[in-house]
């Protein structure tokens, strides 16, 4: 019998897991003994740093998508089905619609999603930009926006951790370009007791922030909203007004996570319990969880999903190769900030490495359009 | 204040080696998911969180039960009050 790979999650990490063991072991493969197939909710890829730019009419919104089916090389049968249940004892995955899918190794990569409704009354009272709809939803929003009082905040935890002062500072600019400057105020808030969560970047948004006016608030944390009175309350007992509420939701992973209680892959928040270097599911064999989906203490972004998903791929192809599996991640992450004003700076740490953000500049901007524009080489296991 | 050493947590959450998001957002992460009167403790090799953690504590209302020192990281616990 054929050895079978099955992928869940037809997003960064998924794509690139199974892209790269079906080149890589592409002679098996093609001699019928390996199969790989990836399984995902939608037959589209969706890139979502591209959000980022959706409110201020800055993306092209069919840039931002590809057909999944379409996107991975041939030897990947790619499917679109919705996961329903995995039973890691029998080694089987089961769709909503009802078919059993056989596995010997499994990957889960289902990502994580913004769930406003976890806030009473953020949904109804505030806006994001954390989903296609909810971008778009903003952009018109801000269009029609005249000035006034412009409340951030942040929710915990949440996927891609500079996005929060990106969007702040290309709102400034956004603003600026139509005259409204003058007539909004800017507050920016944060969950923790400094500007951001890693020192070095909480030290330069401490200096750049005021520098274009943009007034700040540290130990905020969402506990309600009344949309009707337009104010939000924090855990920390303040309470702050605004015209315009922008937040970044708190997250949660997979939803059908939800429904695996007593399961190994079970656990707060759908975050998938994962050993940090191997990226095994605790108590499994396996299953490898990866990307946004883990219960790891790192940033939830797509470099992270990028490289643990190399991790992931190349222990599959050493073991289908009858190697051993030694690869390991050590926590590398890599993240371009947007500084607006068409400058953009970056970071990249690990697990025993803290990050020292450079001075912003045009050049490392670029990069970030390039990137924008190449990133559909990762998912196809080419670059 | 309780003695960090021989509160037993409800929960622990490993953030050693964690930047970003970093412990503290780990325990906030946590104290969401938790029920009131749970004890959590984190795993934490950053040196900001020891002085951020109590201070957040203090301002959100829950109960900061102490830090201890185990070799080359801290453990720091936490009472979720309401
Ligand atoms: C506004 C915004 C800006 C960002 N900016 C950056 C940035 O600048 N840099 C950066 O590195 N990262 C950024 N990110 C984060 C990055 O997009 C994610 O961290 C990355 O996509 C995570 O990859 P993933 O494969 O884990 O999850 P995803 O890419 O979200 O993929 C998950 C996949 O699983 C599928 N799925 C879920 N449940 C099921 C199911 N039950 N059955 C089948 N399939 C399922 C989904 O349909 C999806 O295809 C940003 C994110 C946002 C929203």
């Amino acid at each position: 019998m054929a050895y079978e790979l099955v992928v869940i999650g037809g997003g960064t990490a998924g794509s690139i897991v199974a892209s790269r063991v079906a080149i890589d072991a592409r002679d098996l493969v093609h001699a019928d003994r390996v199969h790989v197939t990836l399984l995902t909710e939608r037959d589209d890829h969706l890139y979502q740093p591209g959000l980022l730019y959706v409110p201020f009419g800055k993306a092209a919104l069919e840039e931002l998508h590809r057909r999944e089916t379409a996107l991975l090389p041939r030897e990947v049968s790619t499917r679109v089905a919705t996961v329903h249940h995995i039973d890691t004892d029998r080694r089987v995955v089961w769709t909503e619609a009802g078919e059993e899918i056989r596995y010997d190794d499994l990957v889960v990569a289902t990502g994580s999603r913004p769930v406003p409704e976890e806030i009473p009354g953020l949904a109804e009272g505030g806006e994001y930009f954390y989903t296609e709809d909810a971008a778009r939803r903003l952009a018109d929003t801000l269009e029609h926006f005249t000035g006034g009082r412009i409340l951030l905040a942040v929710g915990v935890p949440h996927k891609c951790p500079v996005a929060p002062l990106e969007f702040t500072f290309l709102l400034d600019d956004y603003l600026r370009a139509r005259n409204l400057r003058e007539r909004t105020e800017i507050v920016y808030t944060y969950p923790l007791g400094r500007l951001h969560s890693l020192e070095p970047v909480a030290d330069w948004a401490s200096a750049l922030l005021p520098e274009r006016g943009i007034q700040t608030e540290t130990f905020v944390n969402m506990e309600s909203v009344e949309p009707e009175k337009r104010v939000m309350h924090a855990m920390e007992g303040t309470d702050f007004a605004y015209d315009l509420l922008i937040t970044v939701p708190p997250h949660r992973g997979a939803a059908f996570l939800a429904g695996m209680s007593g399961s190994p892959l079970s656990a707060p928040g759908e975050w998938i319990p994962t050993d940090p270097r191997t990226l095994a599911v605790k108590g499994l064999d396996h299953v490898f969880a990866l990307g946004d989906a883990t219960d790891l203490p790192v940033s939830k972004a797509g470099s992270t999903a990028h490289y643990q998903a190399e991790v992931v791929a190349a222990n599959l192809v050493t073991a289908l190769k009858g190697g051993y599996a030694g690869h390991r991640y050590d926590g590398k992450v890599f993240c371009f900030i947007e500084a607006g004003r068409d400058e953009a700076t970056h970071i990249t740490f690990d697990y025993a490495h803290p990050p020292r953000p450079q001075p912003p500049s045009r050049l490392v901007h670029m990069f970030k359009l390039a990137f924008n524009r190449t990133y559909w080489l990762m998912p196809q296991g080419i670059l | 204040m309780t003695d960090p050493k021989v509160t037993v947590a409800t929960v622990e959450v490993d953030a050693r080696g964690a930047y970003c998001p970093g412990p503290m957002m780990e325990l906030i992460r946590a104290i969401r998911s938790a029920k009131v009167g749970e004890v959590i403790a984190v795993l934490s090799t950053d040196s900001g969180s020891r002085r951020d953690i109590p201070r957040w504590c203090e301002k959100a209302g829950h109960e900061f039960i102490g830090v201890d020192r185990i070799g080359d990281y801290d453990r720091i616990v936490v009472k979720k009050v309401h």
